[in-house]
């Protein structure tokens, strides 16, 4: 043993590998009857004891006005703040002189979902969501497009508020 | 060829045929098993997706090893490197064929089968594919070519995780094995036998022989969990240190026979325990000496629960117990198994020396309960040292020591 190894001084009854043995086997043995703690994921995607969580910033989602066009104004602020670069956006401008994106695409595959994309959002139109089954079959499917975007109908992001750190 | 001699063979090639098709499908319903067991001990539900609760996992797994692509080492000796898992697998199937797995079925067989001609046996049929006269010297010679197996795997593969597992694998079981085969001479001792059926048939007489020669019993299932490399004494595998062990550089199906073997070796020696110091597949009381296909049923039953008992208890001290360190292994099998073995043998010698000549008690019951009664005093002492921190200490009993060793070191340094 090296030296100077601080040794706990306990009782004998708490060394006895002959107890100790007895008293594990007992544990994992009442374990056997204890209830599960499995979630069965494909059938169950949250049960009382868990849930995903309302700050989760998943894959885009791009929310529409009730015209069912989009809310962006391509003002440019998302990709200038987008510190991995994955937002392509070609504005326009139609005949009332109102901005609207021509192309508004995201590699969701270069995104690293630190979500400022949507704190920076003034029109509160790009928004990541509560959502993690991304599963495609090509790279390609991972770009996406301003179509795409506003398909998306699951839960927006509530991302984390300094002023109320704690969510309540 | 005699009627008699074909008939003998063909009931033998069936037991083959039952005795492999039931430990194939039993050692890959135990690797479910093993996973059920080990889910249920962590509060999960194991795997339950393939089949009706996952009973057909183990065909998945199966199927995927056999479509795996092989790897060789490109430095790995190539006929060593694919005789290694056969050298294991076939030792740990043979073993298989010695263990009684139920009483003897009343055979009264006689017909004529075309150009083969007459076959015929009668009498009561061994349910035992090989009822060896040699018993458990077989099973302990044959056990011990499976560290052919790993020795051989670890070496070929060329990699320093399975060379310096598959020696470990070799030192510990030899080490053991010295431990496991004295253990049995007590068995020898009260059967005067080495067969199965002998053994079988003493135990139907007396007690079952954990009670007369419970330490045995111990320190035979001790050694045969080291003699598995199952938990805790998995040192060839030990994940943290050798990544796998032996069959670290193993792909596919190869990777596949030594799990088979691992779980085949587990069965015979849970088989073993069971025969040897559980009556084998003996029911309490006298019902099932008969004779009869309702006995030998019965019987085949109770030999399977008793077998399966052993086996959860197996995956039950894996998941409970950490692994040992590699010198607390040796030390555990040199220096506390075997001369508890040896003193044992001693003990039991002295014991029944005294109950046959000197108190002269000759009826197998009485005999096997006065020597049970030796062992109740036997056990309370040798627990009651392991308990004490005799033969194995905590750390705080070498407390002693280290305090010494600061108290030089200030003094010296």
């Amino acid at each position: 043993m090296a030296i100077g190894v601080k040794v706990m001084k306990r009782p004998e009854r708490e060394v006895s590998y002959v107890r100790a043995t007895l008293k594990g086997m007992a544990l994992t043995f009442k374990h056997m009857f204890e209830p599960k703690v499995t979630m069965q994921y494909p059938e169950e995607k949250s049960t009382t004891e868990w849930s995903i969580s309302q700050r989760w910033r998943g894959t885009h989602r791009m929310l529409t006005d009730e015209q069912g066009r989009s809310k962006c104004v391509a003002c440019g602020l998302c990709p200038q703040i987008c510190p991995s670069n994955c937002i392509k956006l070609v504005p326009g401008e139609d005949e009332h002189g109102n901005r609207y994106p021509l192309i508004y695409e995201i590699d969701e595959f270069r995104c690293i979902f630190c979500g400022y994309c949507q704190e920076v959002c003034p029109e509160e139109a790009i928004h990541v969501g509560v959502h993690f089954e991304n599963a495609e079959y090509s790279r390609a499917r991972f770009v996406y497009d301003l179509e795409r975007l506003q398909s998306q109908t699951h839960a927006v992001s509530t991302l984390w508020d300094p002023t109320d750190a704690r969510g309540e | 060829m005699t009627p008699e001699m074909k008939g003998f063979i063909l009931l033998s090639v069936l037991k083959m045929l039952f005795v492999f098709t039931v430990i194939m499908i039993g050692v890959a319903l135990l690797t479910l098993m093993e996973r059920k067991v080990s889910a249920w001990m962590q509060n999960r539900r194991g795997p339950n997706r393939v089949g009706w609760a996952g009973l057909l996992q183990p065909a998945a797994d199966g199927l995927k090893n056999i479509l795996k692509e092989e790897t060789y080492p490109a430095v790995a000796n190539r006929w060593l490197f694919l005789l290694a898992p056969a050298l294991s697998f076939i030792p740990a199937l043979l073993l298989s064929a010695v263990i009684p797995f139920a009483a003897p079925l009343p055979v009264d067989l006689d017909f004529t089968l075309g150009p083969l001609g007459r076959f015929a046996y009668h009498g009561a049929m061994p349910m035992v594919v090989a009822d060896v006269p040699i018993g458990f010297l077989f099973v302990l010679a044959i056990s011990s070519m499976g560290v052919y197996g790993i020795a051989l795997a670890g070496w070929s593969s060329n990699s320093k995780y399975a060379l310096l597992g598959g020696l470990r694998a070799c030192a510990q079981m030899i080490s053991y094995e010295v431990a496991m085969g004295l253990s049995l001479i007590p068995v020898l001792l009260m059967s005067g036998n080495v067969s199965f059926a002998a053994i079988i048939g003493d135990q139907q007489a007396g007690l079952w022989y954990v009670l007369p020669l419970f330490l045995s019993f111990f320190v035979f299932l001790i050694s045969g969990f080291a003699e598995t490399n199952r938990l805790p004494f998995d040192l060839p595998e030990a994940e943290s240190e050798l990544i796998a062990g032996y069959h670290t550089e193993y792909s596919a199906m190869k990777f596949s026979f030594f799990f088979i073997a691992e779980y085949a070796n587990v069965v015979t020696v849970c088989a073993m325990v069971t025969t040897l110091f559980f009556g084998g597949w003996d029911i309490p009381g006298r019902w099932d000496e008969q004779g009869g296909v309702l006995q030998t049923l019965a019987t085949g039953g109770f030999f399977f629960l008793k077998l399966m008992f052993w086996i959860f208890f197996v995956m039950w001290i894996r998941w409970t117990l950490p692994r040992f360190r590699y010198d607390q292994l040796m030390a555990l099998g040199w220096k506390v198994l075997m001369p508890i073995a040896l003193a044992y043998i001693m003990v039991i010698c002295t014991a029944i020396y005294g109950i046959e000549h000197v108190a002269g008690i000759t009826d197998p019951k009485l005999r096997s309960l006065a020597l049970f009664g030796v062992n109740v005093v036997v056990a309370l002492l040798v627990f009651g040292l392991l308990d004490s921190g005799v033969f194995i200490k905590g750390s705080n009993r070498r407390q002693q020591t280290s305090k010494a060793l600061v108290k030089r070191a200030t003094v010296t340094g």
